[in-house]
């Protein structure tokens, strides 16, 4: 409901979002029960990483090793990405662990077909915040209870809505004249190295043969020249038109730190903006370019 | 200096503005013969990819044209091409792609006046404009040949 904001005060941050999530034991409890009763052959979840500033995803399948999960503030990965890859997808039913963010591209993968909900149960997290400092996505989330759970881990907060405030970062650069973009831009895209780790992470691209991997006819030019780069990044961002839930986690793996969440932003801004659509609200809602609704026209085409 | 001649491309649809520029050149109404055109079946045919070639070689201009809404031969084509391109052209004018270089009409088989029209605004805009300069400046050059790779894919 708009207005219902969430106080993000110091004292919630921190007993939530902190080493001691208070529901992590029911957490772990409830992830040996799933894998002691066979309903589940695997839990995707966080666990700590080989230094301690760092988490890393874990894939449970011994009910003993339930004990290892966690959550806290490193736990920023997108865990949804591994539902993606071909071993996961036959392992059979499936716990995960997701934040509200995640949870969105659960939705997207739901309403594209990728995944089948019945092969999965979703342990959803009240999280209030990730990262140190908090991230941007964290900032202007409005997905703080999981939009989709089986079971929910933590107290339900309000959800926030989205307001004009929550797209700050691009429209400080759409202020900028098209020469000034344009040069913002190609320097930026000049450090691309073409590792594509931003598709391999991305739990929303689900092709099995991505376009730059064709070459007959070869569309994106596979050199990482500034014009290769062009290309490339502007094709992966359009890929995700209405379909992008804003996770970050491109930018986050970008080895060459390049912004991209901002092309994916400006993206998210335009079908918010022209459709009021949220990419992962619904595993029902129907995609904004895969729908049209009867009669509706555009001004700038004359 | 000669005159600058504009590189431009169109990317119409078979069913409505193909026709249409028929019906302009059976009428034998004039316009400007500086810009290619390539048919497609559909306006929902034309990918994103399309456009960023074009530009990457060499185009200074690039129009899209199909049915009216309501018209599409295949009921829905254009009902999703504008949705998308609603979205992209937004998205390439957020990148510095020079947008008014890129044009977008609904040109009915009957309407071979207006595709002549159209096509001879087009063009005046484009030379107005001049060159487009910005791809070239990224497309990678070898020293010292000068001749381009562009073309490498």
């Amino acid at each position: 409901m708009l207005g219902v904001m969430v106080d993000v005060s110091d004292a919630e941050t921190t007993s939530t979002a902190n080493a001691t999530f208070r529901e992590l034991s029911t957490l772990q409890s409830f992830a040996k029960k799933l894998l002691e009763s066979g309903t589940v052959k695997m839990v995707i979840g966080y666990s700590q990483g080989y230094t301690s500033d760092r988490a890393m995803p874990a894939f449970i399948t011994d009910p003993e090793k339930a004990s290892s999960l966690i959550f806290d503030k490193r736990c920023f990965h997108n865990l949804t990405m591994y539902l993606k890859t071909a071993e996961i997808k036959c392992a059979g039913k499936i716990a995960i662990v997701v934040k509200g963010c995640d949870a969105k591209a659960l939705n997207v993968l739901l309403l594209e077909n990728q995944i089948k909900r019945e092969n999965l149960v979703i342990l959803g997290l009240v999280c209030i915040g990730v990262g140190d400092p908090t991230l941007e996505k964290c900032r202007i989330c409005n997905v703080n209870t999981p939009p989709i759970y089986d079971e929910l881990f933590g107290k339900p907060v309000p959800n926030k809505e989205w307001t004009s405030a929550t797209f700050t970062r691009v429209k400080e650069l759409e202020g900028k004249s098209q020469k000034e973009l344009w040069e913002f831009w190609v320097n930026e895209f000049n450090r691309c190295i073409k590792c594509y780790a931003c598709r391999e992470v991305c739990p929303i691209c689900t092709c099995t043969r991505c376009i730059t991997d064709k070459n007959q006819p070869q569309w994106v030019p596979t050199s990482p020249h500034s014009m290769g780069n062009f290309h490339w990044n502007l094709t992966r961002a359009f890929h995700l038109a209405g379909r992008c839930i804003g996770c970050d986690e491109c930018e986050r793996s970008c080895p060459a730190d390049i912004p991209l969440s901002l092309v994916n932003w400006k993206l998210i801004k335009q079908v918010f903006e022209k459709y009021g659509f949220i990419a992962g609200m619904s595993p029902d809602d129907l995609p904004p370019m895969s729908t049209y609704v009867e009669g509706e026209e555009e001004e700038f085409i004359k | 200096m000669a005159e600058f001649k504009p590189k431009a491309i169109a990317f119409i649809c078979n069913w409505c503005t193909y026709t249409g520029a028929d019906l302009a050149g059976t009428s034998r109404m004039e316009y400007p013969a500086d810009f290619r055109i390539i048919k497609v079946p559909c306006t929902g045919r034309i990918d994103a990819e399309f456009i960023i070639k074009g530009f990457e070689q060499g185009a200074d201009g690039i129009w899209i044209s199909g049915c009216h809404i309501g018209d599409c031969h295949y009921q829905s084509g254009n009902y999703f091409a504008q949705r998308r391109w609603s979205i992209f052209h937004d998205e390439l004018e957020f990148l510095g792609i020079d947008t008014r270089r890129l044009k977008y009409t609904w040109i009915s088989a009957s309407e071979g006046r207006k595709f002549a029209d159209e096509a001879t605004e087009f063009v005046e805009r484009l030379k107005e404009l001049g060159p487009y300069e910005d791809f070239d400046q990224i497309i990678p050059k070898i020293e010292e040949s000068g001749a381009s790779v562009g073309g490498d894919g």
